[in-house]
């Protein structure tokens, strides 16, 4: 190339400037479109849950719906919890003490997703080789404290945030 | 191609023809020069066009009598059953028309495999029938899903949670898919749109197909490139129409002994049991036309990794005739390869059924041998045998060695053996 074409001229400009304009203007209409995609003003508005829990036995749970996912409350007994607690983390493909998996004080109460972290089956309880939960689908095991011990999961069970609103009710969300 | 010669007789048709040249399209399509040993694996083009249209047809009509909201869909499935006029019929055929449209689409696509019909010049033909294939899977599983029953609704969960598989932003994109934080009614409004749009897009990309297959013309059981038009080719109709006529009866006979007679075994039972999120099947299975890859993502051991590697069974096909490197085409000259294609046959079917089993013991040690082989066979099979394999002569011309009565007649018997 010459010197001369090199040298930015009024019609380069214009160009460049049509395209730039074109382009926030194409984008300007695809954000609302691929925007209306995600969860709407009435999907958010569910986004907390109470549970009434003074109903519930040690050993026995609960499943609860929230957002449309299924959410386990379960009330554990002390053997359950010293079971979760003797575990080597290092035997954890997911470390994570049974500890940061409940609110400190009420250690009985492991409130979590009912959702396996695979491809999101929900899991059934007192199942798999672990004395927790079994995955129906791809063959997870979680354990008591709904920590993945063996199969496909890549995770813990989730636990959503929660808070106790009084002595017998969970709010969830 | 002759339609440049073509001059419509009435004047009329001529006035319109100068105008908008639908005639000699007519003409170009009815004349088309087709090679003249076209065996029975050519016909599925014509009965998976057959499928499409019913797919598009009774689709439309339960369109009519269906509602996609989650407190609804179900009942509305039922009541198309049990109220509208011959809606049982019609759902029927609209559900057993997705499998046979995948059985026809699977023969389709080894014929391609067998005969090297992916091969140069048709690259394009082969990658555009691929962006068909994949949409036809997006369509039956969001097809699957509007019943809304257990398996409908199981499926569609496992399926939108393949992408939270996705470092980073798989989460994002799994919310954004189903408009709310699980599947939910969000989700399946927006997959009955999906699923009325895709058949039409179906429909765009099969006259691409079409029209990129009419510029090379077809491959042929002998794989070889022939002259059009010669004494090796017939014009397709009548000569095409009626063979594909014939073998589009024999499959609508197949069909409708599924329709009439067994017209819930491909699916699943659970399915006429309404969706809770609260309880998962024992076990899930998806439709069988997408088992194979099902047993691929089951084999390994890891999230992300059986993620990608079930995706790439499917668009490592896309890169396929880049990866033979043999001159020949049909599998017929080509000793080695013919039996390694056999073995791919196999293993894919046996993909399949242990894709339909528990992931665990032997079906898990099947599913991985079988998940090996597969990729081997596209990125190590391919690419080696076509370099090494001393393929069997190939005669001049589809005529030639039938007609010149035993120059080379252990050719022609050969050709015969497979057309």
């Amino acid at each position: 190339m010459s010197k001369e074409e090199k040298k930015v001229n009024r019609r380069d400009f214009l160009f460049t400037a049509s395209y730039t304009v074109g382009a926030v203007g194409i984008g300007a209409v695809i954000w609302p479109m691929i925007d209306q995609m995600n969860p709407d003003k009435a999907q958010q508005a569910l986004a907390t849950t109470e549970v009434d829990i003074s109903n519930i036995e040690p050993g026995k749970s609960i499943t609860v719906l929230w957002r449309g996912k299924p959410v386990f409350l379960k009330r554990r007994t002390s053997e359950e919890i010293a079971e979760a607690r003797s575990v080597n983390l290092d035997d954890l493909p997911d470390p994570q003490k049974d500890e940061d998996r409940v609110k400190e004080g009420k250690d009985e109460w492991l409130v979590m997703l009912g959702v396996c972290t695979h491809l999101g089956c929900v899991p059934l309880k007192d199942k798999g080789d672990f004395n927790g939960w079994f995955c129906p689908c791809h063959g997870s095991h979680y354990d008591v404290s709904g920590r993945i011990r063996k199969g496909p999961a890549p995770t813990n069970m989730e636990i959503p945030k929660f808070e106790f609103v009084d002595s017998n009710t969970i709010k969830i969300g | 191609m002759s339609e440049h010669e073509y001059v419509p007789k009435s004047k009329a048709g001529k006035w319109f023809n100068d105008r908008l040249p639908l005639l000699t399209l007519g003409a170009h399509l009815t004349d088309y020069p087709t090679p003249k040993n076209l065996n029975y694996w050519w016909t599925f083009g014509g009965i998976l066009t057959f499928c499409l249209i019913t797919q598009i047809v009774t689709g439309i009509v339960l369109a009519m009598h269906y509602v996609a909201h989650a407190d609804l869909a179900f009942a509305s499935v039922e009541h198309i059953m049990r109220d509208v006029n011959y809606g049982w019929l019609i759902r029927y055929i609209h559900s057993n028309g997705a499998s046979m449209f995948f059985l026809a689409v699977y023969i389709h696509i080894f014929r391609s495999l067998f005969y090297g019909s992916y091969k140069s010049p048709r690259e394009v033909i082969w990658i555009i029938g691929l962006m068909i294939y994949l949409l036809m899977m997006a369509a039956a599983f969001m097809g699957y899903v509007l019943p809304w029953g257990q398996m409908s609704f199981w499926g569609a969960t496992v399926i939108t949670n393949l992408f939270s598989a996705i470092p980073l932003v798989g989460d994002s994109i799994t919310t954004w898919l189903w408009g709310a934080y699980s599947v939910d009614n969000p989700t399946l409004n927006r997959f009955f749109s999906l699923h009325y749009l895709i058949p039409f897009l179906i429909l765009g990309l099969v006259v691409l197909h079409i029209w990129a297959l009419h510029v090379p013309g077809n491959n042929n059981p002998v794989g070889i490139d022939i002259k059009k038009p010669s004494k090796d080719t017939v014009p397709f109709h009548p000569y095409i129409t009626i063979k594909d006529a014939f073998a589009l009866l024999v499959f609508m006979i197949i069909f409708a002994g599924f329709v009439f007679f067994t017209p819930n075994v491909l699916g699943h039972s659970d399915n006429y049991i309404p969706a809770n999120p609260l309880v998962t099947p024992a076990h899930i299975v998806p439709e069988w036309y997408l088992l194979p890859f099902y047993a691929i993502l089951r084999s390994v051991p890891d999230k992300l990794g059986g993620v990608i590697l079930m995706f790439s069974a499917i668009f490592i096909l896309f890169v396929l005739p880049w990866l033979d490197t043999s001159k020949v085409r049909s599998a017929v000259f080509r000793p080695i390869y013919r039996q390694f294609f056999w073995i791919l046959v196999i293993d894919v079917l046996m993909l399949g059924y242990v894709g339909a089993m528990p992931a665990e013991g032997i079906y898990l040690v099947l599913a991985r041998v079988g998940t090996i082989y597969y990729f081997l066979h596209f990125i190590v099979v391919m690419p080696v045998v076509g370099y090494l394999e001393k393929t069997d002569p190939i005669p001049m011309s589809i005529s030639e060695p039938v007609l010149t009565g035993g120059a080379e007649p252990s050719i022609a018997r050969k050709v015969n053996d497979k057309v």
